[in-house]
């Protein structure tokens, strides 16, 4: 279980970094890597390069700002999760983070790495669809804004260009009134959940989003659905699958009762 | 004075390097950038043929020594073209089977050893297996113990059925027993294939000293004088040749007695061929596929039993999945047939199975060897006619089980050693009563209804289990005692974990009279004690430290008589307190023991003050021979341990369970265990090895399973699938009370105590499950997914 | 064609050393097997069993996710720098072996490292944060319960107001003293 060999950078400016990716092939962008690292050493994936992003001045910083959190590419999730201003402007976010992994792989994974690794399975993805959050993307060409809309194309696959690099991802402020909750089922603490729900609830508005129940981070708004219904309508647009872990109807049973709890929570939250 | 060590909690001796980042397992020796590193070209397919090898673009890359496949063994070493050895033959197992160090022209499961290289480094190592090019004819997979029985392919085309054993134990005509009794209940059991994964895997570093022409192996087993019969045999070396050393070893359970694993042959080879320093470290991956695995049985009991539960008749069948091949015999299924019986003596027993092949990893002991399937058998069974009678659980268990006063107790069977399954001590009743106190099994009925007023569900269970422990053949130790005062102890098994340095150091400290901190113990070590066995069956304790018990007394008998004839006094007048040997109520009257050692071996030359004392000029009478006829020279003590049988150790464990009605989740709120081991030497080591035991029960009956495809292809892999509890699985406090029934076999009147904490959890867990759900629970381990669709089931 | 390398600097437990490295070597082999640093274990490889848990700028990282040409500019501390200056123990380890917290000493390395971090952040863990800070390393062989327990009595050896024998032993594992190994 060892990786094969690749071509090392370690840019110090991004333009360097940009610069790098885009003369390589095949590259991968190296941030925390603690999604990245396993599948190298299973060689899973064998890039002909890495393009290691740490030694960049500036990516590291959270900016709170009463819009929202703009979290850097080199932000670790436990930094994120530690911060008392992002919980205050948003409290999603560390609830969420607080179920990413275990603490250890928090302290060197990077919430923006997460998220543009585009795992369903995972909970910065789905936080940031809900949120209808976005991610700064830059190249050689110049930078864009990738809606969290337009983001998630399908199973690990995110609008990401092999020539870019997520330079930060913006979480939107909660709105005054509005309460949030989450949470998620898995076999072992720390592992991936069988089953997530995160919920916003703002005035009449309720809006759900689910980990591992669908291909790609899905958002179903359930405004107006009947408490009851609530399970049902939410598994009308999710497609729970089977694997050794769990059967397709374990994990909607744990939609059905993940959502009633979390809209519960969320509107305790928000009154 | 010194205080009796025996029973006391010491704090392990080990610690201090394992907590300094000094411990010493097998990737920590030859730790340097000169030692070569193997890796292995495992097959992708269950089953297939291999048509072809190719391993020409191997050779180009930078760095890689040796590039081997099956054909390039036989030249090397002819024992090596032929197949492993099956390592423990049965009159039973008529189509026994083995595999070969690599493949040679089929392989049998996914993880099979096909080709070998060694190269600078194991990054190195694996760029050339993804260069070596096979091609395979794949053939139809049997994969689980339905299509094996179902046969509709063959595993090996010359095992018909895929049955490798056919074996039968009665105690009587089970038939009319069944025929006679009031009542008959079936039973349908199933339990899921598991492993050991100890957090290292395996392991093997070999050096070739050309010099001296012998052959040095590190090797993380559980067997080193195993490994190295194997190695002389397979490398056409004798034995006098090879040192096999087991260094610190991170775990076992059972998966590293299997001996030779193919890399254990080929890291040696190649050490040899090379000249250099190879080192094999195996993956986690590579464990997964390719080390053994364990537990997977299809179980069906038939029981005829009176009013009160007495098992008059028990008809058991069941077929065990022992994989591609049989090295370790028949020793997994033999254990679970006998042990089966547990505390209970039913009085017509009858029992077959059949072992059966499947294109899967092999199936050796993985602690509790069996036991767990054969203690879930019969406690379903239990439970089952208590619902049926509508008696307390416990009530029926006790009507079953063998009475204190009748021991020895002979089961009338034939136990994993070919010798009389016969239990030497034992008190059930006691135990079961300490059990009730401690879960609070009277008091339960009014939790249930207070939790259930809360909305909560709850229920209880609880398993009983007999543990032959301390098998032989036998082990030996080695006693001695240096100038300095030193004591330096040698017993040949193995140490995993559990404290050995430890606990047979309070043995010796306790009989010789000396210091804990002057005795240091080695175990392992080919060229320290050639003549062993190895750690297993929970035999560590029992064996070596009945060897090492006996070893120091002999030591003490010999200082005794020198320090005697030194003092000229009776020696029946000494004692040894703190490594002094002294008069007993005449304590000036005395001599260090390492003046003692000084002076049991007459020398020429004086090399410090100490051994002045010993030189010619100065002892002996100049009318006899320095050393006597029938003496020799040194302070040491050598004895062995060879028991007539095994010895019964027991428990019952019990807890208490929550069922989320929502989310099928389990929680287990309280777990209590009564243990029997007879006499602990060290608290604190047994209950350690007990939580582990419960932990590594609970991973069993809740969590792990090795999960097969159709194909083949085991789908969890890694310990991202393979669901290994951290401590939040598992419960915040396991109570534990000990019962001390003696054994009378050996001179400590101790019982094996590592095995016992995983054997009835399955057991207890699935019967508490069952209680609070109200249907029952026949297959283990459940996980919340499967605890909802029986749910479905039932409900509809 | 033989593989680039990278002559990097790592500073472990105080001591600067030079290596040359491919880029592909874990962390986890540099220490191991080019510094000799053998007290770090690797268990899975994948970044789940936590045996390899070292700290990278006083946090604990696995070491098995992190490749040795992305540690320069860190400060690496190893089991092996857990160890007072005089060679005694420090608070974690010796609650270790107090409360008979390990049986083969695998694992033991990665919840040392991870303890030692948990309770520079929070002196005086809740039982239940005591649980937590061990909820991300796998043990095989005690069930957890003895590691639980020494979590809870490092707390109090570190505690200065706890005894007086131990009254500078925080200070010292804050300062990260330097400790040669021999490779």
């Amino acid at each position: 279980m060892k990786p094969a060999p690749f071509a090392y950078h370690r840019p110090t400016t991004l333009a360097e970094a940009l610069e790098t990716l885009a003369g390589e092939s095949y590259a991968k962008v190296l941030a925390g890597g603690q999604s990245l690292v396993p599948l190298l050493s299973m060689r899973i994936a064998a890039p002909h390069a890495l393009v290691d992003i740490n030694a960049i001045p500036g990516l590291d910083t959270i900016e709170v700002s009463e819009a929202g959190v703009r979290v850097g590419a080199l932000v670790r999730h436990a930094d994120l999760l530690a911060h008392p201003d992002v919980r205050r402007v948003q409290p999603l976010v560390p609830e969420a983070l607080a179920h990413v992994a275990h603490a250890t792989i928090r302290n060197r994974g990077t919430t923006v790495g997460s998220i543009v690794h585009a795992d369903a399975a995972a909970e910065m993805p789905v936080v940031l669809s809900l949120l209808g959050g976005s991610v700064e993307a830059a190249s050689t060409a110049g930078t864009r804004t990738i809606p969290a809309g337009d983001l998630f194309l399908g199973p690990l696959e995110s609008a990401l260009r092999p020539d870019e690099i997520a330079t930060s991802a913006f979480f939107p402020a909660l709105p005054a009134g509005a309460g949030v909750a989450f949470e998620e089922i898995s076999r072992r603490q720390g592992d991936y959940a069988l089953a997530g729900v995160a919920v916003v609830v703002h005035g009449e508005s309720v809006r759900a989003g689910f980990v591992s129940v669908s291909d790609v981070p899905t958002v179903v708004d359930l405004t107006g659905v009947p408490d009851d219904e609530l399970g049902e309508a939410a598994l009308a647009h999710l497609d729970p699958a089977e694997d050794i872990h769990a059967t397709a109807d374990y994990r909607a049973q744990l939609v059905r009762t993940l959502v009633r709890r979390v809209v519960t929570k969320a509107r305790e939250a928000a009154a | 004075m010194t205080t009796k060590l025996m029973g006391q909690k010491v704090q392990r001796t080990e610690d201090q390097r394992f907590l300094r980042g000094q411990g010493r397992y097998v990737d920590d020796v030859h730790a340097h950038p000169t030692t070569l590193h193997a890796a292995v070209l495992r097959s992708p397919h269950a089953h297939a043929r291999i048509v072809d090898i190719d391993v020409s673009d191997v050779l180009d890359v930078e760095g890689v020594h040796v590039v081997w496949t099956y054909e390039d063994l036989g030249p090397l070493s002819p024992e090596m073209a032929e197949p492993l050895p099956l390592l423990i033959p049965h009159p039973d197992l008529t189509q026994g089977r083995t595999q070969y160090a690599l493949a040679r022209d089929e392989v049998n499961y996914v993880g099979e050893a096909v080709a070998f290289v060694v190269a600078e480094d194991r990054y190195i190592a694996e760029d050339a297996l993804d260069r070596i090019q096979v091609t395979w004819e794949v053939l139809p997979a049997v994969v689980g113990i339905e299509a094996s029985r179902a046969a509709e392919h063959l595993v090996h085309e010359d095992v018909p059925g895929n049955v490798g054993a056919r074996s039968e134990q009665n105690t009587g005509d089970v038939e009319a027993a069944l025929a006679r009794a009031p009542h008959r209940l079936q039973l349908e059991l199933d339990i899921e294939r598991s492993a050991c994964t100890p957090l290292e895997g395996r392991g093997t570093v070999a050096r070739w000293d050309a010099d001296t022409n012998r052959l040095q192996v590190w090797t993380s087993t559980q067997t080193s004088t195993g490994v190295r019969a194997a190695v002389a045999v397979k490398l056409g070396l004798d034995l006098g040749q090879v040192d096999v050393i087991t260094p610190d070893v991170g775990g076992g359970f059972g998966v590293k007695v299997m001996h030779p694993w193919p890399e254990e042959l080929l890291v040696p080879l190649a050490a040899r061929l090379l000249g250099r320093t190879v080192k094999f470290t195996e993956d986690r991956r590579e464990h997964f596929i390719s080390s053994a695995h364990e537990r997977g049985q299809v179980q069906h009991i038939d029981v005829g039993f009176d009013d009160e539960g007495r098992i008059l008749g028990l008809d058991v069948m069941f077929w065990h999945d022992h994989g591609a091949y049989t090295p370790y015999g028949l020793i997994v299924p033999i254990i679970t047939s006998t042990q089966l019986l547990g505390p209970y003596k039913p009085e017509v027993y009858r029992v077959v199975f059949e072992s059966i092949y499947t294109n899967t990893v092999i199936v050796t002991p993985y602690r509790g060897a069996g036991r767990p399937q054969g203690c879930f058998a019969m406690e379903r069974t239990m439970d089952k006619i208590a619902a049926y009678l509508g008696k307390d659980r416990t009530e029926v268990r006790a009507a079953n089980f063998i009475q204190p006063d009748e021991f020895p107790f002979d089961q009338g069977l034939i136990f994993q050693d070919g010798r009389e399954l016969e239990y030497d001590s034992g008190d059930y009743p006691a135990s079961l009563e300490k059990l009730k106190r401690l879960i609070g099994w009277d008091e339960f009925p009014a939790l249930r209804e207070k939790m259930a007023a809360e909305g909560r569900t709850v229920g209880i269970g609880l398993a009983c289990y007999v543990e032959g422990t301390g098998v032989g053949p036998y082990e030996g130790a080695h006693v001695h005692i240096e100038t300095s005062g030193k004591v330096k102890v040698a017993t040949g098994l193995t140490t995993q974990g559990q404290g050995h340095a430890t606990v047979f150091a309070q043995l010796v400290a306790d009989e010789l009279g000396v210091r804990f901190e002057d005795v240091e113990v080695v175990t392992g070590d080919t060229r320290r004690m050639p003549y062993a066995v190895g750690t297993f069956a929970s035999r560590a304790a029992v064996m070596s430290g009945s060897a090492i018990h006996l070893a120091a007394k002999r030591a003490k008998e010999k200082a005794l008589r020198i320090a005697a004839d030194a003092l000229e006094v009776d020696e029946a007048d000494l004692e040894i307190v703190d490594g002094v040997v002294q008069v007993k109520g005449s304590p000036s009257t005395r001599l260090d023991l390492g003046t003692v050692a000084v002076l049991s071996n007459p020398l020429r030359y004086a090399f410090d003050e100490a051994s002045k004392a010993a030189t010619q000029f100065a002892v002996g009478d100049p009318g006899k021979p320095p050393v006597a006829e029938d003496d020799e020279p040194g302070l040491e003590g050598k004895d062995f341990y060879s028991p007539q049988r095994a010895t019964f150790a027991s428990g019952m464990h019990a807890a208490i369970v929550e069922t989320d009605p929502d989310t099928a989740e389990v929680t287990i709120l309280h777990y209590a265990v009564v243990h029997d081991c007879g006499h602990l030497i060290n608290p604190m080591i047994v209950e350690g090895q007990i939580h582990g035991g419960v932990a590594q029960g609970i991973g069993g009956a809740l969590y792990e399973r090795m999960a097969y495809d159709s194909s083949g292809q085991l789908l969890n892999a890694s310990f991202m699938d393979f669901l290994m509890p951290y401590v939040t699985e598992i419960p915040d406090g396991i109570d534990i009370d000990h019962l001390e029934t003696p054994s009378p076999l050996n001179p400590l009147g101790i019982k094996g105590a590592g095995e016992a904490g995983v054997i009835p959890v399955s057991a207890v867990v699935a019967a508490a499950i069952e209680d609070a759900e109200g249907f029952p629970i026949t297959a283990m381990p459940i996980s919340p997914s499967d605890l909802h669709t029986l749910r479905q089931e039932h409900t509809s | 064609m033989s593989e680039e390398l990278h002559r990097i600097r790592l500073s472990v437990n105080g001591v600067t050393r030079e290596v040359e490295l491919p880029a592909r070597r874990l962390l986890s082999d540099a220490l191991r097997h080019d510094l000799g640093l053998t007290g770090t274990h690797v268990g899975c490889e994948h970044g789940v069993c936590g045996a390899c848990t070292v700290l990278v700028d006083g946090r604990p990282v696995r070491a098995c996710l992190m490749f040795a040409v992305s540690a320069v500019d860190t400060e690496i501390t190893t089991v092996e720098g857990l160890t007072r200056e005089d060679g005694s123990l420090g608070p974690v380890q010796q609650a270790f072996a107090e409360c008979h917290g390990l049986q083969c000493g695998f694992c033991t390395p990665g919840f040392l490292t991870t303890v030692t971090a948990c309770l520079r952040e929070n002196p005086h863990p809740s039982h239940d944060e005591a649980r937590e800070m061990v909820a991300g390393n796998l043990c095989r062989c005690t069930g957890y319960q003895n590691i639980v327990k020494a979590v809870e009595r490092a707390a109090e050896l570190a505690d200065p107001q706890h005894d007086d024998q131990h009254d500078d032993q925080h200070d010292d594992q804050q300062s990260d003293a330097p400790v040669e190994v021999q490779p």
